[in-house]
């Protein structure tokens, strides 16, 4: 059940070249400032991100995720280490490896529509009609073909999110990257939003990297949970998630998921009190928060079991 | 599903209410404009300090069914919306391509920037003098003076606009693809389309400012010499009529702009 993150790594054959999308991240650093004021954020990062697999990448607050997302997306490059996309170097930004930011990066100027087809529009690979009838599909999965012709501003949070996670996946990318995609949305979308993903990944099983810092999201999601260190960040620790797949809600009262999640929350809690020392109360927080909720689980769990 | 219907009838009572407000606010608009008049009436009539030496609407109004069949008083109007448009026009085609290269290119814009930014703060009347002296014709350098009063403010909001793009579009797009064009036709264009139809409202107002008194200084023609003249020969109430023409026009453009702006940029109409 449980590897070490610098095996896992290594394990992945560089030079093989796989059909869809494997990344191989080896020892990746990256710091930030100048002088002595440089702090390290990532240091001697190592893991795979495996073909069809939903990867999910969870840390505390301000570890550095979405600095190891902008380098794994080729939108930074990293200090030292080398990233690899089914065994090419990673060198910029590609269609290959697509992001959905933390929040909306839609074009405000475009509708939903407009929006969606972007990507194969602008490189003219597909005839008009086949991509509009692929956008027209991809539209009706997530709900929204009554809202093609709107603009973003006209879209609800949850909505938006939606948009924009169809807008990277009808390029077909060979890596998907999702950055703290559902954050700020209210509780109640953020469930259905899950929902919708899970069920695309279960659809398409293409390759996925899901960062969040919510624990309950990231174990109903993954396949594999890698957990992450506060500053500076490396992997810790790698969970494979067994939870049966289609996944369903009534899973996170299981058992199991319980299992993982104090697992999880084990190594996160040693990572958040080292947050704490180093000064940031938002990790903290949100280890208690967390923390707090998987009482509650266990509580109703109980409960359940009476009735 | 469910939150989607929820939220789309949230949307739709919202609309109900801002049309509510709309229809409040317009009623309080002719009201003071109403009282507005009134004050002024009562003003004048009553001969109040200072106030009062301006004549009544009652006397306006008189004048005004004289000189509103008049073809001089409207040659006047066109005059005027000529300089104003052509100096506006060239503004635009001269100021847009420039502030776009400003805003997208950073060499461009560390060599220009400081020669715009000495010429800027000088106001377009100072000109006057110059443009007189240099130009040919009297047209050519109202025209041009007008043109100035419009391009500054036009090249900075471009620049500004241009500049202030969120990072996050830049890079969506070019993960999906975008070649160098289609980041500036499809991403930098529209997203600096607010702030270019802002510095055009903005700029339009500035062009009536400085054609009025262009026309009052260099020409024989137009509604600031119509003012001015009137002014000379102590006909008051053609004074208030040149005010109010040149209040009008101004507003009538304007609106013309923000109506273009509105159909290039529909997705701010929903906000």
């Amino acid at each position: 059940m449980r590897d070490n993150g610098r095996n896992a790594a290594s394990s992945g054959d560089l030079q093989a070249g796989h059909p869809a999308g494997e990344m191989n991240i080896v020892s990746v650093s990256k710091a930030y400032g100048v002088g002595p004021l440089r702090q390290p954020v990532l240091e001697d990062c190592s893991f795979t991100i495996e073909s069809g697999k939903l990867t999910v990448l969870i840390g505390p607050s301000g570890c550095g995720k979405t600095t190891l997302i902008d380098i794994l997306a080729g939108y930074e490059k990293a200090d030292s280490g080398i990233v690899t996309i089914n065994g090419q170097p990673v060198k910029g930004p590609g269609r290959d490896r697509l992001v959905v930011f933390q929040e909306t990066a839609l074009f405000p100027w475009m509708t939903t529509f407009e929006n969606v087809i972007y990507g194969p529009m602008v490189r003219k690979e597909m005839s008009r009609k086949d991509l509009e009838s692929r956008a027209m599909s991809l539209l009706e999965k997530v709900g929204l073909v009554d809202f093609k012709d709107k603009y973003p501003a006209q879209l609800s949070g949850g909505m938006q999110r939606r948009a924009e996670l169809i807008r990277a996946m009808i390029n077909n990318p060979k890596v998907m990257m999702m950055d703290e995609p559902f954050r700020g949305l209210d509780a109640m979308t953020r469930e259905l939003m899950q929902e919708y993903y899970v069920r695309l990944f279960e659809e398409n099983r293409g390759t996925n990297l899901f960062v969040t810092s919510e624990i309950e999201e990231a174990i109903f999601l993954a396949d594999r949970l890698l957990v992450m260190s506060y500053r500076p960040a490396k992997i810790r620790e790698v969970i494979e998630i067994e939870l049966p797949r289609p996944r369903e809600f009534h899973m996170l009262t299981s058992k199991e998921y319980l299992n993982y999640k104090k697992e999880a929350l084990e190594i996160l809690h040693e990572e958040a009190m080292k947050a704490f020392a180093s000064g940031s109360k938002v990790a903290v927080a949100d280890f208690l928060e967390a923390y707090s909720e998987t009482q509650a689980a266990s509580d109703r769990k109980g409960r359940d079991s009476f009735d | 599903m469910v939150t989607q219907k929820n939220t789309l009838s949230a949307r739709i009572s919202l609309r109900k209410a801002r049309k509510a407000v709309l229809s409040k606010t317009t009623y309080r608009g002719i009201t003071d404009v109403i009282i507005f008049f009134i004050c002024w009436e009562v003003s004048s009539t009553l001969n109040f300090p200072i106030v009062g030496q301006i004549p009544p609407p009652s006397s306006v109004i008189s004048a005004m069914r004289k000189i509103i069949g008049s073809p001089d008083f409207w040659g006047s109007w066109l005059v005027s919306f000529k300089r104003v448009f052509a100096g506006f026009i060239v503004a635009q085609i001269v100021g847009i391509p420039l502030g776009l290269l400003m805003g997208i290119n950073r060499v461009f814009r560390d060599l220009t920037f400081p020669a715009i930014e000495i010429l800027r703060p000088i106001p377009p009347l100072a000109w006057v003098p110059t443009a007189v002296i240099f130009w040919p014709t009297a047209e050519m350098s109202i025209t041009f003076v007008t043109f100035l009063g419009a391009f500054f403010t036009v090249v900075l909001n471009i620049i500004g606009g241009a500049k202030s793009i969120d990072v996050r579009y830049i890079r969506a797009a070019h993960s999906l693809g975008s070649r160098r064009r289609d980041i500036f036709l499809r991403i930098v264009l529209p997203a600096t389309l607010p702030s270019m139809f802002v510095g055009m409202a903005v700029g339009m107002g500035i062009t009536w400012e400085v054609v009025v008194a262009a026309e009052m200084i260099a020409s024989r023609s137009g509604l600031g010499f119509l003012t001015w003249q009137a002014y000379v020969a102590g006909n008051y109430p053609v004074i208030v009529i040149g005010m109010i023409s040149i209040g009008i026009a101004g507003f009538l453009s304007s609106t013309l702009i923000r109506f273009i702006g509105r159909h290039f940029t529909p997705w701010l109409k929903i906000i």
